[in-house]
C-alpha cells in the first residue's frame, strides 16, 4: 500500500461524504461533521474506508478525536508517517 | 369512544406503474405488470424521488413506501394539516422487511468479515423501518410501528390503524404495506416450498393455476377521524367501516381447507361495519392462484356470505400484479377504494377453465360497472397469510 499524499486523502474523504449523500459544496476541509448531514452510522463507515483504502486501523476512541475533514487527513497523514 | 374513519389520502407503487391511477387504470383494462413471471416495480427509479441521502441508508422496501406514503400524505394534505403531530401514527406491514439488505450483508461478512458489514445494515433491515422512516419524513409523533404478519401484514396495518382512529389514540394514521423481496433467497425459498407458479402465471380460481407470482411494491392509506377530516375541508376518499382479523390455528401454511378461519373474519368484518351480505358490492379477493387459497377462499365467501356469495363481483388484484405478500394487504385495499370510488369492478385476469367448485362470479370477462342500485358502493378486501392470518376489511366510497 502506498503512502497517500494530504491532497491524495483529503479528496478521498469529501468524496465519501459526498457519496454518503452529503452536497459537494457543502464539504469543505475545515467543515464540522456535526454541521453537515453526517451523522455516527456515517462516521463509522468513513473509519471502514479510511482501513481500507490505507490499511489503518480506527478505534472508536480515534474517531472520537476526529470532528472535521481535516482531522481525518491529519490522523491519516500522521499514522502513515 | 367511536369515530368514523375516512380515506383521505391513497398512495401505491405497483408492478402496473408508480400511482394509483396506473394501479386502478391499467388493472381495469386488463393489463398485467408481470414480466418474466415477476411483478417487479420495473417503472420505479428511487432516485426520481427520493434523495441521495434516502435512498442510500434505505432498503428498497422503506424505498417503495416513502414514495407510496408520499402520494397518499400529498393527497391528504397531513403534512399541513393543523394537527398536533403527537396524535398522528405510522403503522406499517411487512412479511419479511430488509430483504435485500440481509443476503448482500451477508455475503459482505462471509467474504470479508465483519469489519466491512456496513453500519446501515440493522437501520435498513429491521422491519420496522418503513413505519420509522415515514414517521420520520412526515413528522408523525404518535404510535409508529411495523406488523408483521406475512401475506395479511398490510391489512393487520390498515386494520389496526382505523382501531387507532376510532379510539381516539391517533387523529390520523398512515398505514399500509410494502416489500421488496424478489431476491435471490427468497425466490428459492418460495419455489423450493412449491408456493409460487412454475409456469409464471397468475391466474386466481382457474383450473390451471399452480402457485402464485412473486410481487413487490407497496401501498398507503391514511386514515382520518372524518370530523375534524371535515373541518379541516380535506376531501374524503371513502371510509373503512370494518375490520375483522382471525386465526386458523390450523397449519403454518396451509388454509383450513374449510375456509373457516378466513369465513370468521368476513362475518367479523361485515359485523364491525354493521352491514349485512347483502349490502356488499364487491369483492376484493386474496385470490392468489394457488391450489389450496382459491379454493378455501371460496369455501369461505360462501359461508359467511351465503347465497349472496355467487351474485357479488369478486376479482383478484393478484392476477395483475402478483403477490405483493406483505404489501399486497395495503396494496389490495387501495385497489378496492379505487374500485367502489370508479364503481367499477377491475377483472381477473388470465381466467379461461373453470375448477369444480370454484363458481363465484370472478369477473373474468373484463372489468364491470358495479351493480349498486342507488345503495353506497361497499366492498371488502381479504387478506390471507401464512401463519394462518386473515383479514377482511370493509370499506365505502364517498358518495
Amino acid at each position: 500500500m502506498t503512502t497517500a499524499t494530504k491532497d491524495q486523502v483529503q479528496e478521498r474523504v469529501i468524496s465519501a461524504l459526498v457519496e454518503f449523500g452529503e452536497e459537494p459544496e457543502n464539504v469543505k476541509p475545515d467543515s464540522r461533521f456535526e454541521d453537515l448531514d453526517i451523522d455516527s452510522l456515517d462516521l463509522v463507515e468513513l473509519a471502514q474506508v479510511i482501513e481500507d483504502e490505507y490499511g489503518i486501523e480506527v478505534t472508536d476512541a480515534d474517531m472520537d478525536k476526529i470532528a472535521t475533514v481535516q482531522d481525518v487527513v491529519d490522523f491519516v497523514a500522521e499514522r502513515q508517517s | 369512544m367511536t369515530r368514523r374513519v375516512a380515506i383521505t389520502g391513497i398512495g401505491a407503487v405497483t408492478p402496473l406503474g408508480v400511482g394509483v391511477e396506473a394501479l386502478h387504470e391499467r388493472w381495469a383494462a386488463g393489463e398485467s405488470g408481470i414480466e418474466d413471471g415477476l411483478g417487479r416495480c420495473s417503472d420505479f427509479e428511487p432516485t426520481g424521488h427520493l434523495s441521495r441521502r434516502q435512498v442510500r441508508r434505505t432498503d428498497r422496501f422503506t424505498q417503495l413506501a416513502l414514495v407510496a406514503a408520499g402520494e397518499a400524505i400529498s393527497q391528504a394534505g397531513l403534512d399541513e394539516a393543523p394537527y398536533d403531530r403527537t396524535e398522528l401514527g405510522s403503522v406499517m406491514g411487512t412479511g419479511i422487511g430488509g430483504l435485500s439488505t440481509i443476503e448482500s450483508e451477508h455475503i459482505i461478512l462471509r467474504e470479508k468479515g465483519q469489519r466491512a458489514v456496513s453500519p446501515h445494515c440493522v437501520p435498513q433491515m429491521m422491519a420496522n423501518s418503513a413505519a420509522g422512516a415515514l414517521a420520520i419524513e412526515h413528522d408523525l409523533r404518535g404510535q409508529c410501528f411495523g406488523t408483521v404478519s406475512a401475506c395479511a401484514a398490510g391489512a393487520h396495518a390498515v386494520g389496526t390503524a382505523a382501531r387507532m382512529v376510532q379510539h381516539g389514540d391517533a387523529v390520523a394514521c398512515v398505514a399500509g404495506g410494502s416489500e421488496a423481496a424478489i431476491t435471490d433467497l427468497a425466490t428459492a425459498a418460495f419455489a423450493e416450498m412449491g408456493a409460487t407458479s412454475p409456469t409464471g402465471i397468475s391466474r386466481p380460481f382457474d383450473r390451471r393455476r399452480d402457485g402464485f407470482v412473486m410481487g413487490e411494491g407497496a401501498g398507503v392509506m391514511v386514515l382520518e377521524d372524518a370530523e375534524t377530516a371535515e373541518l379541516r375541508g380535506a376531501e374524503i376518499l371513502g371510509y373503512l367501516t370494518g375490520y375483522g382479523a382471525t386465526a386458523d390455528a390450523h397449519h403454518m401454511t396451509a388454509p383450513d381447507p374449510e375456509g373457516d378461519g378466513a369465513a370468521r373474519a368476513i362475518r367479523k368484518a361485515l359485523s364491525d361495519a354493521e352491514i349485512e351480505p347483502g349490502q356488499v358490492a364487491y369483492v376484493n379477493a386474496h385470490g392468489t392462484s394457488t391450489p389450496l387459497n382459491d379454493r378455501s377462499e371460496t369455501e369461505a365467501l360462501k359461508t359467511a356470505l351465503g347465497e349472496r356469495a355467487a351474485a357479488i363481483p369478486t376479482s383478484s388484484t393478484k392476477s395483475a400484479i402478483g403477490h405483493l405478500l406483505g404489501a399486497a394487504g395495503a396494496v389490495e385495499a387501495v385497489a378496492t377504494l379505487q374500485a367502489l370510488r370508479a364503481r367499477t369492478a377491475p377483472p381477473t385476469l388470465n381466467y379461461e377453465e373453470p375448477d369444480e367448485g370454484l363458481d363465484l362470479d370472478y369477473v373474468t370477462e373484463g372489468a364491470r360497472e358495479l351493480d349498486l342500485n342507488g345503495h353506497p358502493a361497499v366492498g371488502i378486501s381479504n387478506s390471507f397469510g401464512f401463519g394462518g392470518h386473515n383479514v377482511v376489511l370493509c370499506m365505502e366510497a364517498a358518495a
